[in-house]
């Protein structure tokens, strides 16, 4: 029992179980999951699908705190995949075609990758301060993406692009499996490679790692990559959900909500020790809120009052500090309602 | 064996049956300390004998599972650091937690700083700054950065701040582990200042010289368990060793061969550095080393020691000289020219540049071979097993647990967790700056046999160590380091002791050997 309360994912998993418990017992509609066609549907479906943009940039964020940095820059880097994805295939006059998707999408991602080797260069060969370093594409690539779409929103009609966002596969949303699928690549690349241990090493320690030879600058280096690529996968799915690049809205305060995923999830802004399937929860938790407040009907107007309300409860309940102050609490009680006890040691408790 | 019942006063701190324990280990099993006012009280045992851990539940860094806390005759339960000092127990610790980017003045008077019309009055800080430090023996500008003066000057800024809290108890956490004899004497004559006031002081040191200058009272710790509490004076020095250790020491002494055992010289050398420096770090020195000989190198702190190996190590980039490895010139400007030609290094600063300390034993051993091979190939689950199992069973690990986190043992067993890194990826040339620093006897004398057994079987090292017997004992030659310079040689055989010390403190310029 005190092994599974201990365990590091036990208080995001509580708070996740929580929001969903609400939820369930609030609007009993919340749970159910209807069968079409043998695709499933329900808002807890709905969830899962609108989880995917966040998910990837999470899952990247994450790697990138965990060398005790921070990309600023993967909403501005959604918007530019976004706006280089739409306009090949609107400029190709074959929307339809799945070729012209296929490469709209791998050259939008590249493109992505690009611009994350560009923050991986500022902060492992300049050694620009993260923040200040990622700053500049946070800023810069909305201009960007409105360059390349000529400072219009682009639409399209195009069959294949809007299926990963809506399309299904094996029942489920397409967006989700592919996520989910990064995820597990990211997961399993880092654990069965020694890049997961050495990137810990370096945000932990980054004096002592170099000292042991560790090559921290391509390791930091490889993080700001991945986290730029996993950025423009999501902005492929957010333009293929709203069928439009719309560089101004597009992944538009992610980064934000992506750094609250990683910590929700339990790894450290100081670097360090990291967990995937933290953020994993971190991202579900969001999600299940932001679900939750246009499910309470939480008027717009204050809905991040409300989620901001929640996440506060749902950080202290997950704080080591607050944890014991509730045993001491609980002791002091217990001490109480049982035997007497020397009334010195009773003040202090 | 003294009594707290003895006592024509009641101990200002009485600590009863305090137990801690933290996963898998029993860190402290029912321990009584007494605590008197007026009396410098060393506290004494190995690595994990449980001396921090007693500290930091005096301090409120640790809560206890069961025993008492009383201070000053009320019952305390600490369940924060802050606690603890406002019931009057303050803290020195041996790595300074001062604010070295702000003044003296404002780190004495920090959180007390007087005020005036809610503002903080700045001509009252630095008065009774000034105050509190000339009251210690202490005169230095209290406007100037804390980062400019030595840590024995901000040893005595911390002690200071106790002062300005009115602790009644001192808590001294290895004070003495950077402090050159002069300070040491210095520091030692502000205490006694402060006993003779009536401060109960806790002294921590792995000095037993210090320990028996300055103690009145000595209380032994081994594996957690009270072994007894005695005047300093009735407890003759080799009675002291052996309650801390529980068992002779006398094997040490056989290490004295070493030193002796003869080295082929006529072979080319492992490493040899020739007018190897830096602009304002170190004026350019010679060192050579030969296949399994042991060069110490010897000064004082900030004689430029640490300076010259890590320049070596490529840690730093030199500005002159050249290098060379096994006979051909090397290009050695960062560690990984180092690695690559198979020469490790351990800094003297553990925590900072040494261990890391989230990732687990068993990581920490596998670190330095991981970083050679790359992040892609990845260390075999099975082959790590074996290496950090070979490692932790020869140097004596303890706890000998591979996935204990490694910033939770002491200092002694993460010495030796680096020892394991290092030997682990099978150097030629092993560094060790101060690799003895900060940690008790028995370990000591473990990686003290380590080395004289690994060099004996071919390995080179460069040891370094402010614990001159030390260098004397392991090393045949001794490179003399002063004012960032190098200023001479020594074979160990045709040196004593004072010896030693009379040519790093006298020894002329110009006619190094």
């Amino acid at each position: 029992m005190t092994r599974i309360l201990k365990h590091r994912l036990f208080w995001p998993l509580i708070a996740l179980a929580v929001l969903l418990a609400i939820n369930a017992i609030t609007q009993p509609r919340f749970m159910k999951i209807t069968v079409r066609d043998g695709e499933l549907y329900g808002a807890l479906i709905d969830i899962l699908r609108n989880s995917a943009p966040l998910m990837l940039v999470a899952l990247g964020m994450t790697i990138v705190i965990a060398t005790r940095g921070i990309d600023l820059s993967v909403g501005a880097i959604m918007a530019v995949s976004g706006a280089v994805g739409l306009t090949i295939i609107d400029s190709s006059g074959s929307p339809e075609n799945l070729g012209t998707v296929a490469v709209a999408v791998v050259v939008a991602v590249l493109v992505a990758l690009v611009l994350g080797v560009w923050n991986g260069f500022l902060v492992s060969v300049l050694k620009i301060q993260p923040i200040i370093a990622t700053l500049v594409l946070m800023l810069a690539g909305r201009g960007v993406a409105l360059l390349i779409t000529g400072g219009f929103i682009t639409t399209v009609n195009s069959g294949p692009f809007e299926f990963i966002a809506s399309g299904y596969i094996l029942g489920l949303p397409f967006a989700f499996l592919l996520a989910m699928a990064a995820v597990a690549a990211v997961g399993i690349f880092e654990r069965r490679t020694a890049l997961g241990v050495l990137t810990e090493a370096v945000g932990i320690n980054p004096e002592a790692s170099r000292l042991a030879g560790v090559r921290s600058r391509s390791i930091i280096w490889s993080a700001y990559v991945l986290s730029g690529t996993l950025a423009g996968v999501a902005g492929i799915i957010y333009a293929s959900n709203i069928k439009a690049a719309d560089a101004n809205a597009a992944g538009l305060f992610i980064e934000l909500n992506a750094i609250l995923a990683v910590v929700l999830g339990g790894t450290s802004l100081m670097g360090g020790k990291f967990s995937i399937a933290g953020t994993v929860i971190g991202v579900f938790i969001i999600q299940t809120l932001e679900s939750t407040i246009l499910f309470l009907g939480v008027p717009s107007a204050q809905s991040p009052v409300f989620f901001a309300a929640v996440v506060v409860i749902v950080v202290l309940v997950q704080s080591p500090r607050v944890h014991r102050a509730g045993r001491h609490f609980t002791q002091a009680i217990r001490n109480r309602g049982s035997s007497p006890v020397p009334a010195d040691s009773e003040v202090a408790a | 064996m003294t009594n707290p019942a003895d006592d024509d006063v009641l101990p200002i701190v009485q600590m009863r049956g305090i137990t801690i324990s933290f996963p898998g280990v029993l860190a402290l099993d029912a321990v009584d300390f007494f605590l008197r006012s007026g009396e410098v009280h060393a506290l004494m045992g190995e690595n994990g004998a449980g001396k921090s851990t007693l500290i930091k539940a005096l301090t409120g860094v640790y809560s206890i599972d069961s025993g008492s806390i009383v201070v000053a005759g009320q019952a305390q339960e600490f369940g924060s650091t802050h606690d603890a000092q406002a019931a009057g127990i303050a803290t020195v610790y041996q790595e300074v937690n001062l604010c070295t980017n702000l003044s003296v003045g404002e780190n004495v008077m920090l959180g007390h700083e007087p005020r005036k019309g809610g503002r903080i009055d700045w001509s009252a800080l630095h008065r009774e700054a000034a105050r509190y430090l000339s009251g210690l023996g202490i005169h230095v500008d209290t406007h100037s950065l804390l980062s400019s003066h030595s840590i024995a000057i901000q040893q005595l800024v911390a002690i200071s701040r106790a002062m300005v809290l009115d602790s009644k108890v001192l808590i001294l956490d290895e004070p003495t582990s950077s402090l050159d004899r002069g300070e040491v004497e210095q520091l030692f004559s502000v205490i006694r200042d402060l006993r003779d006031t009536g401060v109960a002081i806790l002294f921590v040191s792995h000095f037993l010289e210090q320990v028996y200058e300055i103690s009145d009272r000595i209380t032994v710790l081994r594996n957690g368990a009270l072994v007894g509490e005695y005047l300093a004076k009735e407890l003759p020095r080799d009675e002291l060793v052996k309650k801390m250790i529980g068992r002779e020491l006398d094997d040490l002494a056989a290490l004295s061969v070493a030193s002796s055992r003869p080295i082929d010289r006529a072979t080319t050398p492992v490493l040899r550095a020739k007018g190897v420096g830096k602009r304002g770090m170190l004026e350019p020195a010679d060192v050579d080393v030969f296949s399994g000989e042991v060069v110490g190198i010897a000064g004082l702190l900030g004689s430029g020691r640490t300076e010259l190996v890590r320049l070596l190590y490529g840690a730093d980039k030199a500005e002159t000289g050249h290098i060379e490895i096994q006979g051909s010139t090397a290009k050695v400007t960062s560690p990984r020219h180092a690695i690559d030609h198979r020469i490790a290094f351990s800094s003297e600063d553990r925590r900072e540049e040494g261990i890391v300390a989230d990732l687990t034993v068993a990581e920490n051993i596998v670190l330095g071979i991981q970083a050679r091979k790359g992040w892609f190939r990845k260390v075999r689950a099975s082959e790590q097993d074996a290496i950090v199992r070979e490692y932790i069973e020869a140097l004596g690990v303890r706890p000998a647990d591979p996935n204990m986190i490694a910033g939770n043992l002491s200092g002694g067993n993460q010495q030796k967790v680096l020892l394991g890194r290092w030997l682990a990826t099978a150097p030629k040339l092993i560094i060790l700056d101060e690799p003895t620093r900060g940690i008790d006897v028995g370990a000591k004398a473990d990686i003290q046999r380590k080395v004289a057994e690994l060099s004996a079987a071919g390995l080179s090292v460069i040891f370094i160590s402010s614990e001159l017997e030390e260098v004397l004992r392991l090393a045949q030659r001794v490179v003399v380091m002063r004012d960032r310079r190098r200023i001479g040689e020594l074979t160990s055989q045709d040196v004593s002791l004072d010896g030693l010390i009379d040519f790093i403190a006298n020894k002329d310029e110009g006619t190094a050997a």
